[in-house]
């Protein structure tokens, strides 16, 4: 057990290694540099400004010190926003997101699980039909416009919650819609067609005969097996939803951490860009572990892979 | 919404013994032509590319052409669905953005298809070290830092069409690849391919005829929800500056500009969607009926 | 169990709570209203709220009420009046100017502001080490340049004296009317030097010293919160000299923009707007709304040409390509803000400026005409060419119109390339395009500060054009003393600059914003900057 986990950790380990090269790399090969300002500054300054950051020293200075500063936990400064580390910032921010992330994914596995299951267990009736129907809205209105449409009907129509902001609990609710309706349809679809796939399995056949009531099969044996699509999405899944969203960010107004990956990444902010593929890619590796070990234990043969 | 649907047909039609006696392509093709559903998507997908591809050449009004007189003007007689904000005309931008945009989400969705079925399969049915390298490397494509990426691209190849496959393809196979992997370590331990692998099948053969049909409607369902993902994928990419550049534009593109301004000019954004979700509504039916075509289960 | 009828009343209990709740459902701006904060949508966060170190509007906004220069702008006129120091004289030309702070002035933590703070200040934004891209507007300051470049390495020798504790003497360069006009700007900010140097040395840039409980300020508002994408708090400096006639008690800027903000105070959850959305200006405007402002901002929308490469080393094609597109056309259908169309690159609005008759005109004839001349008869021959822009919302749709205006004509056809912000610039900087977009916001309201750029010495100078009689005229306009001879060099020399065209001048911005009625106090300006100790709330007539 203590030898699985510590192979595990090693391999994490590999992985942000080399994730962060190649990222140090990549920033490094963008024209621009970090400090092209809205005005244009002087030559002297600018190479004053990257002493001060340490940019003037060859790349692989660069990197080693950045290797150094990582080991002591320490992520760097920004180079956008003065006096803001990037620890701090993420910090900061990491509350809001890993908030919302986990409303709308406990909206998009509520809502997903339950109308696939419902939709799979009468194929081609009403109750495939409708709720699927609505799915597949879900899945054709992107964020983008989704976001606003609420914000139209429920905050300036309706006048319920808050057009913007991530102050009173009602805030919550239409940011969280926004980014969880469409996982939902996601997980609605891939649900249905799994559970449709193992209706039709042995397994099934045999509980059935030995007189199990048949919406019991369907929920217990059927969704053990149907749900392995939707565990295996779902680690990508969570981590994208934890780690923010930029556009609902955006249209909410809501201090989370999404709206920095792609800033952050058009800034050239190196150290920012760096700390957050950092933060997004151990988030990737907890979130597909835990997503591995809920496979292997829904499926207990899988144990021998 | 017919109350029929793609699976209920197939089941009740397809006789258990006919299964047997004829090859199983043509019977695929029979059972899927009894699906209505099926059969309407296959018909309005088709009409859609023909429209984009066509289109363009017979409608009285450029793509390009702009009248800044007539600019963000609701449908009318001479323009049918509106003009944009410059002038030009909504149908003829639809449908030529139509090309880039089905052209994109054909292409994109199938390499990331094809690279993410072959990708999980191995890495599944090799399970171990094998397995675990292979999953190691999707996480690291996973946390590449997209935007940077993009701009790399572009900065070092210029604006070039093919760019955008490669910048969605390096991205759109890896939830793909995962979810096959963990479909293929459950069927492995399942008797019958313990069966093959004892009666001496290699493992191209026992991928090719046991995995490949078992894990076919997941990738069928899984197809159809990366088209929308690539399309909207492209229309950002374009607008980093990489792809599709002004005045050609996508329907990704138009919907995103569309939402923009959706209380003073809805039009720009209702008819792009149309447009959109009938495609993605329709190869929907069309993958759901495929999927019940081909799935050797139905038969039994 | 629930019987039909209990569920029914509790139902309609639940109803009737609701619609209470919703009948008295107070709006964030009423809450504001009441407890005198005013809520400004700035567009984006700070940088920075280190005075020395930012270059932005959204900074300056946030600036203006946490600091205070030597000098304030009126809140109508924007004319430089006493701030810190109560009152200042020169010498005979202008050249030498004292400072008299007042006695009273303070820091927000009760220490008095002295002419050394200033010094200090000064010797910081000016250190080569601290690198303060905005070091430059200081350089009118005698030794300054110098000094930031490291040629001269002792501060005392630079033109920044404490006669005494309440006395500041700067000596300029040359003579400079307008000198008392640049100290308004946030560069000229003093910082207070024992919290500068309990987090780091006086040139650390990226020190703690500026984040809420840290920060100490001489402005009639103090930091209280500081929270990237959350909001920027201040609220009242009980220290400030003033503090009596000040009447908010906070301010809260929200980094929020384009649909959202304007969603935001449609639904009365903030005071004021940063901009309004272009596909939202029509319809404000249509309704007549009492909200909208649209005011002559200093600040000038237009495209450059990279005239060291062909076709654009030629003069003709430069002037053939400015008078062949519609301005206003462009106005009327993308911006959308009533903007006013631009032949030249100094806004009309600008202080004591009388603009010389441009030799941009539109007329596509003679655009057609001298692209014959210059070798490129309808358009035959034109090489292929790109018009560089950076990634953005509202600069594409302007591009597609003049491409197309272009392209119909003069017959050449033009591709768009849109790039990341650094990107761009370092295509611009390395001169790697054929025509880019750009646009300038002066610094001060002056005309030199849309003309002084163009020399050929100048780092924001991408265009390569250079012309010695020009460069001659901006230096002797420096060193002219007379307010009115200097107007008209700095007017002979944008004339030259116009009649070799190495930019194209499209239109000159206007500030679109929204703001409540209750909001008092607040005039239009030509530089956006609206003093806060002079705005008030008052929703009385409501």
């Amino acid at each position: 057990m203590f030898a699985t986990v510590l192979k595990r950790f090693l391999e994490a380990l590999a992985v942000l290694f080399v994730i962060l090269t190649v990222t140090f790399f990549m920033l490094r090969a963008v024209p621009g540099g970090p400090f092209s300002r809205e005005k244009d500054i002087p030559e002297a300054t600018l190479k004053q400004l990257e002493a001060y950051y340490g940019l003037d020293q060859p790349v692989y200075i660069q990197y080693l010190d950045y290797l150094g500063n990582l080991l002591q936990g320490d992520l760097g400064p920004t180079f956008v926003y003065q006096g803001w580390t990037v620890n701090e910032i993420i910090a900061s921010k990491l509350p809001v997101s890993l908030e919302l992330g986990a409303l709308a994914l406990g909206i998009a596995l509520t809502l997903g699980i339950g109308i696939g299951v419902l939709a799979a267990w009468q194929p081609g009736k009403l109750t495939d039909n409708l709720p699927m129907s609505l799915a597949m809205i879900g899945i054709c209105l992107p964020t983008f416009v989704l976001g606003p449409l609420l914000i139209l009907v429920f905050a300036l129509d309706l006048q319920w919650v808050n057009v913007m902001g991530w102050n009173l609990p009602q805030d919550r609710i239409l940011p969280a819609l926004t980014l969880g309706l469409f996982y939902a349809a996601y997980i609605a679809r891939l649900t249905r067609s799994s559970m449709l796939d193992v209706r039709s399995e042995d397994y099934l056949r045999t509980a059935r005969a030995k007189g199990v009531s048949a919406l019991r099969t369907y929920l217990v044996h059927g969704l053990r097996n149907g749900i392995t699509p939707v565990v295996s999405y779902l680690g990508p899944a969570a981590a994208g939803l934890i780690s923010g969203s930029f556009v609902v960010e955006t249209i909410f107004g809501i201090p989370g951490i999404g709206q920095f990956f792609v800033q952050a990444a058009i800034d050239n902010d190196y150290q920012m860009v760096c700390g957050l593929v950092l933060f997004y890619a151990s988030l990737i590796i907890v979130f597909n572990l835990l997503s591995d070990i809920l496979l292997v234990w829904l499926n207990p043969k899988r144990r021998k892979a | 919404m017919s109350a029929h649907s793609a699976h209920s047909q197939s089941e009740a039609v397809a006789p258990r013994a006919s299964a047997h006696s004829r090859s199983p392509g043509r019977e695929a093709w029979r059972r899927f032509r009894q699906n209505p559903m099926a059969v309407g998507g296959l018909v309005i997908v088709t009409l859609i590319v023909l429209a984009c591809i066509v289109g363009p050449w017979l409608l009285p009004h450029d793509a390009e052409s702009q009248n800044l007189a007539r600019g963000a003007s609701g449908p009318s007689a001479t323009h049918w669905l509106g003009t944009d904000i410059l002038g030009r005309d909504l149908l003829a931008r639809i449908l030529s953005g139509g090309r880039i945009s089905l052209m994109v989400g054909a292409v994109a969705t199938t390499v990331a298809v094809c690279i993410g079925v072959v990708y999980g399969m191995i890495s599944g049915y090799a399970g171990g070290r094998v397995d675990r390298a292979m999953m190691r490397l999707v996480e690291v494509l996973y946390s590449m830092p997209f935007t940077v990426f993009v701009i790399l691209l572009m900065v070092f190849f210029g604006r070039q069409l093919w760019l955008i496959f490669v910048a969605i393809g390096a991205v759109e196979w890896l939830t793909m690849a995962r979810i096959i992997r963990g479909q293929v370590l459950g069927l492995k331990e399942q008797s019958f391919v313990q069966a093959a692998r004892c009666l001496g099948q290699g493992p191209v053969g026992i991928m090719r005829k046991h995995f490949l049909p078992n894990v076919a409607g997941i990738i069928i369902v899984y197809a159809t929800l990366t088209v929308p993902g690539v399309m909207l994928l492209e229309a950002f990419i374009s607008f980093l500056g990489l792809g599709v550049q002004p005045p050609q534009t996508s329907w990704g593109d138009l919907i995103r500009s569309g939402a923009e301004s959706m209380e003073e000019y809805p039009w720009m954004l209702l008819f792009p969607s149309l447009f959109f979700a009938l495609t993605l509504f329709s190869l929907n039916f069309l993958g759901d009926g495929l999927r019940d075509a081909l799935d050797p289960k139905r038969g039994k | 169990m629930f019987s039909p009828a209990s569920l029914l009343s509790t139902l309609c209990c639940l109803a009737t709570l609701l619609l209470a709740g919703c009948g008295d459902r107070v709006t964030p701006v009423e809450k504001a209203n009441q407890e005198g904060i005013l809520l400004v949508g700035n567009g984006a966060d700070p940088k920075a709220l280190d005075p020395q170190l930012t270059t932005g509007l959204v900074e300056f906004k946030i600036l203006t009420a946490l600091f205070e220069g030597l000098t304030l702008a009126n809140p109508e006129t924007a004319e430089p009046e006493p701030g810190t120091a109560e009152r200042w004289e020169s010498n005979h030309d202008a050249s030498v100017y004292t400072f008299y702070l007042r006695k009273d002035a303070k820091w927000s933590n009760g220490d008095p502001v002295t002419a050394h703070d200033f010094v200090f200040s000064y010797e910081r934004i000016l250190s080569p080490a601290y690198a303060a891209e905005y070091a430059s507007m200081l350089f009118p300051i005698k030794g300054a340049r110098e000094f930031n470049s490291g040629e001269l390495k002792d501060f005392s020798q630079v033109g920044v004296k404490a006669l005494d504790d309440h006395t500041l003497e700067l000596s300029l360069v040359g003579p400079m009317p307008h000198f008392p006009t640049l100290l308004g700007h946030n560069a000229y900010f003093p910082v207070h030097p024992p919290t500068i140097l309990a987090h780091g040395t006086m040139t650390d840039r990226h020190t703690g010293w500026s984040k809420p409980g840290q920060l100490v300020s001489n402005g009639p508002f103090t930091l209280t919160d500081w929270n990237l994408r959350q909001h920027v708090f201040l609220s009242k400096n009980p220290h400030y000299w003033d503090a009596e006639h000040v009447r908010l008690n906070g301010i809260t800027f929200l980094p929020i923009a384009q649909n959202t903000e304007e969603r935001a105070f449609r639904a009365g959850q903030i005071h004021i707007t940063d901009s309004v959305p272009m596909s939202k200006r029509e319809r404000y405007q249509q309704e007549d709304s009492p909200y909208l402002r649209m005011e002559p901002s200093l600040a000038t929308y237009f495209y450059i040409f990279n005239t060291r490469k062909p076709p654009f080393d030629d003069p003709r094609v430069r002037r053939a390509f400015s008078m062949a597109i519609d301005r206003q056309a462009i106005i009327d259908t993308v911006t959308r803000g009533g903007e006013a169309p631009a032949y030249s690159i100094v806004p009309p609005a600008t202080n004591a400026y009388n603009a010389p008759d441009s030799p941009i005109h539109e007329d596509v004839t003679a655009a057609r005409k001298l692209m014959a001349e210059a070798g490129y008869p309808e358009g035959k021959g034109f090489p292929a060419i790109e018009l560089l822009y950076n990634t953005s919302e509202s600069h594409r749709p302007i591009a597609e119109a003049i491409q197309e205006m272009w392209q119909q004509h003069l017959g050449v056809s033009v591709e768009l390339v849109n790039q990341s912000w650094p990107v761009y610039l370092d295509r611009r900087k390395s001169g790697d395009y054929a025509v880019a977009r750009a646009g300038w916001f002066g610094d001060f309201n002056d005309a030199s500060t849309f003309l002084t750029m163009w020399t050929g010495d100048s780092g924001l100078n991408h265009t390569g054009w250079s012309n010695p009689e020009f460069d001659r005229l901006i230096l002797q306009a420096e060193q002219t003393g007379d307010p009115a001879k200097r107007q008209q060099v700095l007017r002979e020399a944008e004339l030259i600059f116009l009649d070799e065209t190495p930019i194209m001048p499209i239109y000159f911005y206007n500030r679109i914003y929204l703001i409540r009625p209750e909001v008092k106090g607040w005039y239009p300006n030509i530089l956006d900057d609206h003093p806060y100790k002079y705005i008030w709330l008052d929703a009385s007539h409501e």
